[in-house]
């Protein structure tokens, strides 16, 4: 039925999900920086950390996506043309996850800003009252119960970043959806191909509410609940 | 640092895709609008085929990404014969159709799912008051239950016309020029960073910014009876800043 393409759709398939995971604890990252700015951050941070957060989510994610694509090769021949290093090309595996992880990192920046807030600032407090350093006090205190807070929009940032990797096809990366224009160039079935695709993503979608749901209860243990669950 | 010649040379060319982006936004809000209402009535009725059937539409759009459903219909439709030999083929092959067709499908979904959210949430005391006062099933959908779902929905649905805005983006890729694609051209002519991508950030920066304060003042009409400031009330507050006792 797939002309024997299906191998390479599901090889695609796998560097969808790596883009998408590796995206994922790049935006974590940003998130947490940005959110810890937003929160504790002086004038400077609080204020670069808003600029981030308000100009990434003011722009199509393509855009943003293209501009670092490009920027970067260009920032990229302009320094090795200082050393003397000879042309350089970015690898669109680096420039596609580090642009989605910029952009989702904006999105997870606000989420995770909610979820410390909404951790009692007495629990922190009675943290240092105990002698607890601050590094101890944000791994020991503040993350385990911020997480419970965040896994709501964590989950919607993943869905929505697993479909916004469709997108680094469009700068060169032979994910899903470019192996499948290829497969549908070659065998003049561009429904089946992206129908195809289309299914797979999703499966992944539903396997990941699954997964993220399970993680939802796991963060939650031993918190009372007002409904009849 | 900016070549403002440059600028100058392409602004008739973004003013053409500024043009054709907000054709295609406009359109698409307004048929989105248009058939999610309905199907938002439909998701939320009690009978569960009704409103599993289009909660199957809405989950199959949401869990896919909208370059897929894009590319299903702009470059898929073309792999069949009855397609190609019906009355449609001529809307088919055109990439403002597709266009249209792939991001009206997609908003539909998600603003389905905003509506019926709101009218789940409806309080049931207010339709249970309607219907004991003789109001038909219609006349409570239209006056009761529709008014206050779109009052909740609102500052949801101005995050989904964004993005939906965001989203004409991708129209670049069927061969539409619209902001995106003369940004794109642009930068393959002169390979220039900030008189390309930058105008376009500038506009689309623009659109969002007019875009929010629009919804903004729309929440401000629609729910003007909420606001603290207008409330009867307010001036009794000084009276009681000089005897908290009242309070």
């Amino acid at each position: 039925m797939f002309q024997g393409y299906l191998p390479m759709i599901l090889e695609g398939l796998s560097v969808t999900l790596s883009v998408a995971s590796v995206s994922l604890a790049i935006a974590c990252v940003i998130g947490l920086i940005g959110a810890s700015a937003k929160v504790y951050g002086g004038k400077a941070a609080r204020l670069s950390a808003a600029a981030y957060t308000t100009t990434v989510r003011a722009l199509p994610d393509l855009l943003v996506m293209l501009v670092v694509f490009y920027g970067g090769q260009i920032l990229l021949n302009s320094i090795s043309e200082t050393h003397g290093w000879g042309y350089l090309d970015v690898d669109p595996y680096i420039a596609g996850v580090s642009t989605i992880g910029f952009v989702f990192g904006a999105y997870l920046t606000e989420t995770f800003r909610g979820a410390i807030l909404s951790v009692p600032a007495g629990q922190i407090e009675a943290g240092f009252a105990y002698g607890l350093s601050r590094f101890q006090v944000a791994f020991y205190i503040l993350l385990p119960q911020m997480i419970r807070h965040a896994v709501p929009g964590l989950t919607n940032t993943w869905l929505v970043m697993l479909k916004a990797t469709a997108l680094v096809s469009i700068i060169g990366l032979d994910d899903m959806v470019h192996r499948a224009g290829l497969a549908s160039a070659a065998t003049r079935e561009p429904f089946t191909f992206y129908a195809l695709i289309g299914l797979i993503y999703l499966a992944v979608t539903t396997c990941s509410v699954l997964l993220f749901g399970a993680l939802e209860k796991a963060s939650s243990r031993g918190v009372r609940s007002g409904g009849a669950a | 640092m900016i070549d403002w010649e440059i600028v100058a040379d392409n602004l008739p060319a973004f003013a053409g895709g500024l043009v054709n982006t907000l054709i295609l936004l406009a359109t698409v809000i307004v048929s989105g609008f248009a058939i999610s209402v309905p199907l938002a009535l439909m998701r939320s009725t009690r009978s569960s085929y009704v409103s599993r059937a289009v909660w199957l539409f809405t989950y199959v759009i949401r869990g896919t990404p909208l370059l897929v459903q894009l590319f299903i219909i702009y470059y898929g439709m073309a792999q069949f014969e009855f397609v190609r030999s019906s009355a449609l083929w001529p809307l088919f092959r055109s990439p403002w159709f597709c266009a249209w067709l792939a991001l009206t499908i997609n908003t539909v979904a998600y603003t389905t799912e905003i509506f019926a959210g709101a009218i789940r949430t409806t309080a049931p005391g207010e339709i249970e008051a309607a219907r004991s006062i003789g109001l038909s099933r219609a006349a409570v959908l239209r006056y009761v239950i529709w008014p206050s779902a779109w009052r909740r929905a609102l500052p949801q649905y101005g995050n989904e016309v964004v993005m939906m805005m965001h989203a004409t983006a991708l129209a670049s890729t069927v061969t539409i020029v619209e902001v995106m694609r003369v940004a794109r051209d642009v930068y393959t002519n002169y390979l220039v960073l900030t008189e390309s991508f930058g105008v376009a950030a500038a506009i689309y920066l623009c659109l969002t910014i007019g875009l929010t304060a629009l919804f903004r003042r729309l929440e401000k009409h629609f729910l003007r009876h909420l606001s603290r400031s207008e409330a009867p009330n307010a001036k009794v507050q000084p009276a009681e800043r000089l005897n908290p006792k009242v309070a």
